[in-house]
């Protein structure tokens, strides 16, 4: 079984965000990068799958050259190649844009699976995969937490709303976007660190034609912190230890929780 | 010329999901501003389903029909509906987001060479241009969007973004049965369930303390159990904590996980995601601790302290067990 996995690199979810001059986005200068959460969980699934099933895993990953961290932490996770497609402005064109970009650089590989994370922590459109899936002509699943490749045809388990479930087959190829939690993600030994450095990373760069599709059907004209509707009090002011103490007091003589 | 607001209106086995009347708010507000009709679409065996929408101010339902669209798949809702734009042939189309129509509608706009503005909070029209304004960064930054390409536009509104209660009812609103092909369908569905009951229900419990990401290691949850029983209350999680493992998903608040209203909720080291806030925006007392003054659960917040989690709760604790003494 030949699986792609894409992954996106995204700002560490920790960092304290600025919004640039511009407006248009955040301040990167000052952000260190990883791999988006539901990602790192659609390369755990594919490498269990090919415990299980055999294959080969491919990497892809689109952006500028510090993609490549991306892509080297999942070689050194036991992923056996990658695909970089490669360009500045990649991270910004729009989900339509992205799939076509995407369908492109693995259109020539037929994979059997195509597995992502169902949404990036950046822009989370939620939706690259799905439509990558109807470029592809695959039948797809969103919200993936189970995968069951051992029949004829493709098992899947869904989160539905509110703790329902439900399962779905489907023939290969297809396109799953895999939830976060759906197994426990392995780290990279050292043995896998030495491994990856000689495994290959072919780089790609769009054609024009994909690059085309990047038509703006939705253009960020300004980004900034969303309007506090709720009237926090906030205690404290800078010093922890005095806002917990003034907090205890509230809950008892002004919201009566204690 | 394209005209006109068709919205999506999502039932599961006939049962309309009630952010479907907050996308039909939505859409109605947007017909207001912009002056332009708003069609409702229904998707079922027959019309039966439609007559329910049919109470809301709308110039007319389509009842789109096929066997095939019984169940929820991806490929028969994707046929169907294509039809039912290009037939209608919309300025905006307009769904809520939930995870059917995340499942299926990129697949949607993807037939009309394009993708969804997806997970809007609010719509405003100036003249005949449409701001939507969506969150971005997991709920931290807002982003106003505007496209420029051709109609239709697809965008989908959150959960929450408006108010079900705010769709205006009507004098029965006409409806069109409209006969649509599906093609092959390649997903089969099986039904479906819930987990086997959970060992713990938090729906009952008056105090809950709810740790996430800024907890940083399973050690130190035993500090925030400590402050749970201080309170008299119990432990709950983000999303990320039962991923990892440390806590059971049944202690899961959120869109995936339970959904509580207790008495007081304190929130440690959670950054406050929407999938988070629809699972305890309705707590009586809502306190957060964060060291990012940004958080956006600080918005919901009655009660804020920014700083590190690790100084406030063994200060806070001390103070309960002492007032409560
Ligand atoms: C379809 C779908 C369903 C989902 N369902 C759920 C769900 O049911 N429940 C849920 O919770 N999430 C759910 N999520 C995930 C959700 O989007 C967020 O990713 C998640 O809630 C984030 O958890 P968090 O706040 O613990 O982590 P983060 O977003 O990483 O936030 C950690 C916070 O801790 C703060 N912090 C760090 N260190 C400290 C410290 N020392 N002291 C104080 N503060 C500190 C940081 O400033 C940050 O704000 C779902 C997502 C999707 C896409």
């Amino acid at each position: 079984m030949k699986i792609i996995v894409l992954m996106k690199q995204v700002g560490n979810k920790d960092a304290i965000l600025r919004i640039n001059r511009d407006e248009t986005w955040i301040e990167e200068g000052d952000l260190s990068f990883e791999v988006n959460e539901s990602d790192g969980y659609a390369l755990e699934e594919a490498l269990r799958l090919r415990e299980k099933h055999g294959g080969e895993v491919v990497v892809c990953s689109m952006g500028p050259q510090r993609v490549k961290s991306v892509i080297k932490d999942a070689l050194a996770r036991g992923a056996d190649r990658a695909i970089h497609i490669a360009g500045d402005d990649l991270a910004h064109v729009g989900p339509f844009a992205s799939a076509t970009i995407l369908a492109e650089a693995i259109h020539g590989e037929q994979p059997d699976l195509v597995l992502t994370g169902l949404q990036s922590d950046d822009y989370g459109f939620a939706q690259t995969g799905v439509i990558l899936a109807e470029l592809l002509k695959f039948p797809h699943a969103t919200i993936v937490i189970e995968v069951d490749a051992s029949g004829e045809r493709l098992r899947v388990k869904r989160e539905l709303e509110s703790g329902w479930y439900q399962w779905y087959s489907m023939p290969t190829p297809a396109l799953l976007t895999i939830q976060s939690g759906i197994s426990q993600i392995r780290y990279a030994t050292l043995k896998g660190i030495m491994a990856a450095k000689k495994k290959e990373i072919r780089e790609v760069t769009p054609s024009a034609e994909a690059l085309s599709g990047a038509a703006q059907h939705q253009r960020v004209t300004k980004i900034y912190f969303p309007l506090k509707t709720k009237q926090t009090q906030f205690l404290g002011n800078g010093d922890a230890k005095a806002g917990a103490a003034q907090l205890a007091e509230k809950l008892r003589t002004e919201a009566r929780v204690i | 010329m394209s005209n006109g607001i068709l919205v999506f209106a999502e039932h599961r086995a006939g049962a309309f999901n009630k952010t479907s009347f907050e996308a039909i708010a939505a859409a109605q507000q947007l017909g207001t501003s912009l002056q332009q009709p708003v069609t409702a679409v229904v998707l079922f065996t027959d019309d039966s389903l439609a007559r329910e929408v049919a109470a809301y101010n709308v110039a007319k339902v389509i009842s789109a029909e096929n066997p095939s669209l019984a169940e929820y798949t991806p490929d028969a809702y994707t046929d169907a509906m294509e039809q039912v734009v290009r037939a209608t042939d919309p300025q905006y189309v307009i769904m809520p987001h939930t995870y059917l129509v995340r499942d299926y509608a990129p697949k949607l706009s993807a037939r009309f060479g394009k993708g969804v503005i997806s997970d809007c909070i609010r719509a405003n029209a100036s003249g005949d241009r449409v701001t939507f304004s969506r969150r971005i960064f997991l709920g931290k930054i807002d982003a106003d969007v505007v496209s420029d390409g051709e109609p239709p536009v697809f965008a989908t509104f959150q959960s929450g973004a408006y108010r079900a209660e705010q769709a205006e009812k009507g004098s029965g609103a006409q409806i069109e049965s409209m006969p649509v092909e599906v093609g092959e369908v390649r997903m089969q569905p099986e039904p479906a369930f819930q987990e086997v009951k959970q060992a713990v229900d938090l729906t009952k419990t008056d105090v809950i303390v709810a740790i996430g990401r800024g907890i940083k290691s399973q050690e130190n949850i035993a500090l925030a159990q400590g402050l749970a029983d201080a309170l008299g209350g119990d432990l709950a999680a983000s999303r990320p904590i039962c991923d990892a493992g440390w806590l059971p998903i049944d202690r899961q608040i959120g869109s995936s996980g339970q959904t509580v209203a207790p008495k007081l909720y304190v929130a440690l080291g959670i950054s406050g995601a929407i999938q988070h806030l629809v699972g305890m925006k309705n707590a009586g007392t809502i306190v957060a601790v964060n060291k990012d003054p940004e958080a956006p659960i600080f918005d919901i917040a009655d009660y804020g302290i920014v700083g590190d989690l690790f100084e406030v709760v063994p200060v806070l604790t001390e103070e309960i067990k002492r007032l409560k003494g």
